[in-house]
Parts: structure tokens; sequence; C-alpha cells
């Protein structure tokens, strides 16, 4: 079906896939077309002017809270909120894996709300509270489900960890005891590679995750 | 010659303990700074444009447009004009800037002009490979001569496909050079075999490569060698006069950084009126990419099975190699030998653990597999809850019980420990290990603690570093026997050392001297004794320091275990949808050091196998070379949900402590697919022949295409 359109699309264009791809790459082509499409943006862009506040393509300023810390930084728009987190602020708890909102393991709080870091631009979150899993408690001070994390050996690699916590936390935050229903809509979104899923069942079992409040 | 053993059942306070691991808090607080995490000052990121094609030419490539742009620091062609590229994904070229996005810009700048060649991605389909090399073939007895007479054969057609190693954290490190000497923060499984690859790749003495990996996440095999990024990332590094970071991409890191092969085997097997094995005949073949893939061995676990046939053809594909996928061959050669005798068991109207007790004198360690067959059997309810194929329950909802053994070695590798007792009573270890994720931070500790009578808290581990004595890497569960075992003869050694110097004060012979409970006291009369701090404090100013290797005398470690897994499923005959409901789990492991770890590992091998029994493989497109599935969304994991039951037994105590320590990592993981296949069959009657179970076979399966029998 896919391979059809592209061959029609061929036809009616009068270059193969192949002599396209050559052709970008003697760079003739993907010039025009670059220009193109800069200038069908900038036009719309300029139709919403008067609905919409166009930032960038250069950084923006922005300020949001990160773990109680107020933050100021100048950011480029395309700037994921995890990559910001991770490469302009340090803040490393949450882990780059799947970098398309399948995986989890980038999961922080948003206001509170369980988020995929990956999956939002930092600009967004400007004015925002999050919180990772860093702000949830240190190595002398852990919460309740880190230290539930540890007496489950809930974590193996743990790479996975970080985003299972910031979940687990936030799930039990509002469901103390959450029905098999709960447990699937607030974890289904993360997954191990080591095979870390019974200990975290045994901290979703345990329920101490009260207290939760992404401040 | 000193005497190195584990102490007597009786007077162990650490080993078989278990302690929660030692860095459980730093990563469940996300303060575990991984390879990944490392931002040092001046940091560049760099990023590597791949081949898009599975088999092509380099006819051209023009890197001036990205050389040009804001922000980019080097460009760095690693194959050039003329190159021959094998498999979709091969590395071309290479970018530092200054930050990721603008990497990624300069590699959509850089213009590369491919000569697209032929290609082949599907091994299963054998007759079609070019290039396919029989490995020859291998027969004992009569086999043709015992097929004619048998009572029952059977004869099937089964495969599993290649599947990704999908590590969390990707393969990658960050590189940073003082003048000529490199240090590498790196995602791997070997911190003590990676600086001499390092160094011959880039011209300098190993001497001036440090690697660091104090956490990293997941290899799972697949993690043992710095690879062309590695070496890629310092070239970037050396030419930027700057920090390089690179670390591949989530597409990359399915597609080129690790798979394990597939296999597929047409196989005939028969058995005699009393459910004897008495015939095998398997022609096998598969592929791990361009170097195709060894032979599987066949008749897995029942190796002594009289009158066999082995045949093997490795199908080379224009897909990257495979790597060593936790327990290498395995769980292929599992599967397809599991299925077919739980096919024959039908056939011959048994009990599928009644025919594998009657064959166990054709396995290599009869008494265990019976013994966790019974144990296995009991904790499954099997003699109440198991029927005979093709007893269907009312609905759509079918289940079935399936059974599997499996088989691994496990002896410890090579290392070197350092324990160092310092005279205010502090006790250290360091060693050129990682731990992976397996615990071995923490039963290094446990073996230290015990040796000194210490509490964990008490002592320090220091791994990670290729500055510590060299240990192996961590592969085919031979960490954990190799680390116990250097680490024991040191801390013994070291031990006795302080006895020398404590035995005047206590008036007796070293010898008679023990440490327990924080004391250095005489055996059998506490009262003459001193606390742990009193008795350091004897050896005068300077530190004792011993290192102790592995190999090395004493029986401390061992090799060969066994293992039975049952597992319990549902599958709804409308849509083709298996859920696992329970697996159970009985495997020995000789002496177990830390009893939390070794469940963790064999939970873990039970939840990798459900996501490699139900949902993962890779999908290679026969058209464009490249896969369809290099993503997390459709390259499908087990998540919480998918998982059932699981419960685990570990054989200790009497008849398996005395065997010392053996290796954990990979047994657990080799049965699932089988035990998950075997119980399918035994729900549905009939034999899904592929893994994984994807609803599509199963449906199949039921409609009676479920390819050739």
């Amino acid at each position: 079906m896919k391979g059809r359109r592209v061959t029609d699309d061929a036809k009616r264009s009068g270059f193969s896939r192949r002599s396209f791809l050559r052709g970008g790459a003697a760079g003739a082509l993907s010039g025009g077309l670059a220009t193109g499409l800069l200038t069908g943006e900038a036009g719309a862009a300029a139709a919403d002017a008067d609905a919409t506040e166009t930032v960038g393509p250069g950084p923006v300023e922005i300020e949001l809270e990160v773990n109680g810390v107020a933050s100021r930084l100048a950011v480029e728009p395309r700037v994921t909120l995890l990559d910001g987190l991770r490469d302009r602020l340090d803040v490393t708890g949450p882990k780059r894996v799947c970098d398309r909102g399948t995986c989890g393991a980038c999961t922080v709080l948003e206001d509170g709300r369980p988020i995929y870091a990956c999956s939002r631009l930092m600009i967004e979150s400007a004015g925002r509270s999050i919180t990772t899993v860093e702000g949830l408690g240190s190595p002398d001070a852990m919460h309740d489900v880190q230290q539930a994390f540890v007496d489950h050996d809930a974590q193996q690699c743990g790479y996975c960890t970080p985003g299972f916590v910031v979940a687990t936390a936030a799930l039990l935050a509002r469901h103390p005891a959450p029905s098999e229903p709960e447990i699937e809509a607030g974890l289904g979104g993360n997954f191990c590679r080591c095979g870390t899923y019974k200990g975290i069942r045994a901290v979703v079992a345990g329920g101490k995750g009260g207290g939760v409040t992404g401040g | 010659m000193a005497d190195y053993s584990w102490p007597e059942a009786d007077r162990r306070a650490q080993i078989g303990a278990r302690p929660a691991r030692l860095d459980g808090p730093v990563k469940s607080t996300g303060f575990a700074k991984y390879p990944s995490d490392q931002n040092p000052r001046g940091l560049l990121a760099a990023k590597i444009l791949t081949c898009p094609h599975a088999h092509a030419r380099i006819v051209r490539i023009d890197t001036s447009a990205a050389e040009a742009m804001a922000g980019v620091r080097v460009v760095h062609v690693i194959q050039g004009e003329g190159s021959e590229i094998q498999w979709a994904g091969d590395e071309v070229a290479a970018v530092a800037a200054v930050t990721e996005d603008v990497a990624r810009d300069a590699l959509r700048a850089i213009r590369v002009e491919y000569e697209v060649l032929p290609h082949f991605v599907t091994e299963e389909d054998r007759d079609q490979a070019p290039g396919a090399r029989e490995a020859g073939e291998r027969a004992e007895g009569d086999p043709d001569a015992a097929f004619a007479t048998a009572h029952r054969t059977v004869q099937r057609t089964l495969g599993m496909p290649q599947m990704a190693h999908m590590c969390l954290e990707p393969h990658g490190q960050v590189c940073s050079w003082a003048g000529d000497e490199l240090e590498v923060h790196a995602s791997t499984q070997a911190v003590s075999t990676l600086a001499g690859q390092f160094a011959t790749e880039l011209g300098v003495p190993a001497s001036q490569v440090r690697i660091r990996t104090e956490y990293m996440g997941g290899g799972f095999g697949s993690k043992f060698s710095p690879d062309r990024w590695g070496i890629v990332g310092a070239e970037l590094a050396r030419k930027a006069n700057a920090p390089v970071k690179l670390f591949l991409e989530r597409d990359q890191e399915v597609t080129v950084a690790g798979s394990r092969p597939s296999a597929f085997a047409r196989i005939r097997a028969a058995a005699d009126e009393q459910g004897k094995l008495v015939a095998w005949d398997s022609d096998s073949w598969g592929s791990g990419g361009l170097p195709g893939t060894g032979q599987t061995p066949l008749p897995y676990v029942f190796s002594r099975l009289p009158n066999r046939r082995t045949r093997h053809t490795s199908v080379p594909t224009n897909l990257a190699g495979s790597r060593a996928w936790r327990a290498p061959n395995h769980p292929q050669a599992c599967f397809l030998t599991m299925a077919v005798l739980d096919d024959l068991a039908d056939e011959l109207g048994l009990d599928p653990i009644d025919f594998l007790e009657r064959n166990l004198d054709l396995t290599g360690r009869p008494d265990t597999y019976r013994e966790q067959l019974a144990t296995a059997a009991e904790m499954a309810s099997w003699k109440e809850r198991w029927q005979p194929r093709g007893r269907e329950r009312e609905g759509a909802v079918q289940r079935g019980l399936g059974v599997s053994v499996h088989t691994w070695g496990g002896r410890g590798h090579s290392s070197n420990c350092d324990v160092t007792v310092h005279p205010d009573g502090a006790v250290e270890a360091r060693i050129g290990s990682q731990d992976i994720g397996t615990g071995t931070r923490t039963i290094v500790a446990q073996v230290l603690a015990e040796t000194f009578g210490l509490e964990l808290h008490q002592v320090r581990v220091s791994l990670g570093d290729n500055v510590y004595p060299q240990s192996g890497p961590s592969g085919g569960s031979s960490t954990v026997g190799g680390v116990t075992a250097s680490t024991r003869r040191a801390a013994q050694d070291a031990l006795r050392e302080v006895l020398v110097h404590v035995a005047p004060r206590l008036e007796a012979e070293p010898e008679q001297l023990v440490a327990e409970g924080g004391r250095v006291f005489v055996d059998g009369d506490s009262s003459r004794g001193m606390s742990w701090r009193e008795a350091a404090a004897q050896i005068g100013g300077a530190p004792i320091s011993v290192q102790g290797r592995n190999p090395g005398p004493g029986r401390l470690i061992s090799s060969g275990v066994g293992g039975v897994q049952i597992a319990e499923v549902e599958v709804d005959i409308d849509t083709g949808v298996v859920h696992v409901e329970r697996m159970i789990a009985v495997q020995d492991c000789g002496l177990i050091i830390n009893r939390r770890l070794a469940e963790s590992q064999v939970y873990g091998g039970l939840i990798m196998g459900v996501g490699y029994a139900l949902y993962e493989e890779w999908i290679p497109d026969p058209v464009s070379g490249r896969l369809l599935n290099a993503d997390m969304e459709f390259y499908k994991l087990a998540g919480l949900v998918d998982v059932g039951s699981l419960e685990v037994h570990m054989m200790t105590g009497p008849g398996y402590d005395e065997r010392g320590v053996i290796g954990l990592g990979e047994p657990p993981v080799i049965s699932p697919g089988a035990a998950i296949s075997n119980a399918v069959a035994n729900a549905i009657g009939v034999r899904v022949p592929y893994l994984p179970l994807t609803p599509d076979r199963v449906l199949d399966a039921l409609a009676g295409r479920g390819g050739p029998a």
C-alpha cells in the first residue's frame, strides 16, 4: 500500500526516489526545499500573529522551578524539558531512553502531575514547578517510595528506576491502595529491562506513598 | 599452604543473608551518576550519521556544509568514499558540536551519495540466502535405524527471530583528554579490559587510558568492547580538545548495538514404548547478522540422547552483527528442544514431566533435575491442575501448563582484589570489576564483612575503575564466582596477618583466633578477645594490604547448574492473545551469597523471558533492509501488567552449599520461551511453531496455518 503510493508520487513528480536522494546529495534540491518550507512557515506565522505569540527559533528566556530551586535560563524552543534538565541544569535523575514518550524513564512531576519530560518542550514548563526523582528525597533522607524500592530490591541496573519512582509516588499519592486498572494506568507507561516488576509490585502493594505534593 | 574456604553454615553472618543492595539509595533517588549523566565542563555533544541502506557503496560524501555551521567543532568521516556498507545503521560520519541539537542539524547537512546494492535480511527463508554456510553434519549411533523401529516420532519446524538487547542506557561514553591521557566514562561490562582496546586503536599506551563505570544502565552481553563509537568519541574529543559525550540514539541502539541470533530448525525426535528417547535428527539454521551464527547445541540438556544427527547452516544477512545475549545459544536451543520433546510426550500420551523424568539419564545432572522437577511440580500443583491437550474449557479463554529444563556453567572468571586493613580498623576492597545491576558491589562487601566479622556498613568496596586490580568482564554468569573468590582469598590472608599481630596479646596462637561479631577472640572462649578496632590497632602504623586472585587454591567456586521452570498461561482463542498467569522457577547455583539479589536475578530472567516469549523480535523490512521497529513502541518489552505471578525457589543448603559459588545471571532466562510455548500448546491443543507468541501466530496455528510441520 505504502510502497505503491511512493511509486505513484514518483511518476507524478517525474523523478525516482533514488534520483531524489542523489539530487539531495548534490545539494541543489535540498536548499530550495528548505527555503520553501521556511517561507511557508513564516507566512503562516505572520497570519496568526495577532492570535498567537511566536517565539524562537533562537533561545527564549524562561523561568521555572526545579526541585524547589528557581532557575532562569535561555533555551531554544526545540529543547525538550528532559534535555534541558539533563544538559542545561545538570539534573540527571530523569533518564533519556526512548526519547519519544513510550518508556517512562524521564517521568517527572509538573505541578504535581506526572509527565514524560522527553515529550514536553522546556518552554512549555515555563512558570511551572518541576519535581524530579532527586526532589523527592536524597540517599540520607529517602522518600517512602524510594525507601520501598530499596527494601523490595525493585531495581537492578537502576536506569529505569528514577522514572518508576516518580510514577509510583504519583500513583500512590492519588490512590494509596490502587486497583489493578489504576496500577495499569499509573505504571503501564514505564518499562524496565532487567526485570524488576516483582519488586515494584511489592512497593505498590505496600502503599507507602502519601505526602507527595510535587512541591 | 593456607586454607581458603567458606565458613560453615552455622558460622555465617553475611553469606546467605538478604541484605539490601548497597547502591539502592543512590539509585532510587537519582543521585547515582551513570556514564551518560557525566557533564564535565566544556562538554561537547556528538552524534553519528548512519547509512540508511542495508547494502551500499559510498560514492561521495560532502561534509563542507556541516563544517561551516555555527557551533560545530569537529566533523569526522568514519567510512569514506568507496567504502562498502553491509547493514543499515552502520556508521558513516560523526559530528561534535556545542549541543545535541546543533550536532543533529550538522548531520542533516552532510551529503552522502550511495550506490545501493542488493541485500538479504530474511534468514528464515534459508533457501534464498546468498552465502549460507553449512557447518557440516555430526552423527552418533544409527539414527535412521532408530527412527525406523521407534514407537512414536514427531517432526516439527520451529524458530525464533533475532531480538534486541535493548539496554535502557544506550551504548556510549564520555571521553576527556588531558594531554595524551584519556579518561573514559563508559557504559560497559568490561572495565578492566577496555583500556587496552582503546589504546590500540588510538595509538596511546594502555597505561594512559582510564576507564570508569561506577554505575551502568544494562548490558546483557552487549557491552564488552569500546565499539566504533567509542573510538570515534575519543577521536572527536582529541580533535576538539574538549570532552565529548557520545551515546547512541534509540534507533541506533536497537539496530546496531546488540541482538541475539535467530534459530530455526527442522527436527525429528522419536521414543520407544517406554517413553525413552531413542533418536534425534535436526537441521538447524540461523543468523546473527553479517557474521551468520554458530551451531545451536542440540539436543539441549538431553545431550546423551543416543542415535542423533545434527546439521547446521549459518546464514549471513545484511544486518548488524549479533552480540552475546544473556546465556548465548541456550534460550534458542532450549526452545527448539523442549518444544519437540513436549510434542513427543503428547504423542506418547504422557504427562510431560513424567516424560522428562523417564529420560533424565540422558542429562548431565539427573539427580538435580529430578529434585527440581518434583519441587516445581509441587509448587504448581501440577498433578491436580495439568490436563492433556485438547480438553477445551467452555468459552474463549483456554488455560495451559508447560514445563522446561535448562543448564549453564557459571564458573568464576579471572579476578584480582586488593584488600586493605587500616590500623583504625577500616577495611576496604578494590577490584577492577563492575556492578552491572546484579549486585556485585554488595556481594563483595558481604564477603569482606563475613571474613572480618564486621557489619556491611563497616567495610568499603571500590570498583568500576581500571586503576583497581584487573577483574574479568561481567559475562556468562562468571562475575559472582570470580569476585567472591578473589575477595575471600585476599580477606583471609589479610585477616591472618592481623591475627599474627593480635595473638601475643591474647596469649594464643594465630590459628586459634577468629573474627566474628565485631571482635577477635580465641575460638571457643569469647572472653579471651578484643574488639576489632583494638585488634586492628595491633598491626602498627602501616596498613596491611593483600591481593587475592582467582583462580587460586581452595574450594570456593564451582560450575554447572540446572533449573526447571513451569509456566501457566491463558490464551484467548478468539483474539490469539496470550497472558502469562504464573511462572515458577526452581534453580540451583551452589552457595548463595545474597538471597535477595539471587532471587532478583531469577525474577528478572523470568520477566525478560516473558518478553521474548510473547513480544520481542527484530522485524527487518525485506524491501528496504531496515528494521521496522527500531524504537520502543513497536519493539515491545514486557510491562508491569504483562507479567503474572512469579514464584522462585532457590535450591540451597546441604548438597548445594558445599559446591561453592556458581553464577546465576544466565540460567533463569533460558527456559521461559520453551515453558510458555509448551503451556500455550497445552492450552490450545496445537504447537505455535514460532516465537514470539504474537496473536497472529497463535491464530494461524489454530487455523492450521502454523507453517510446515
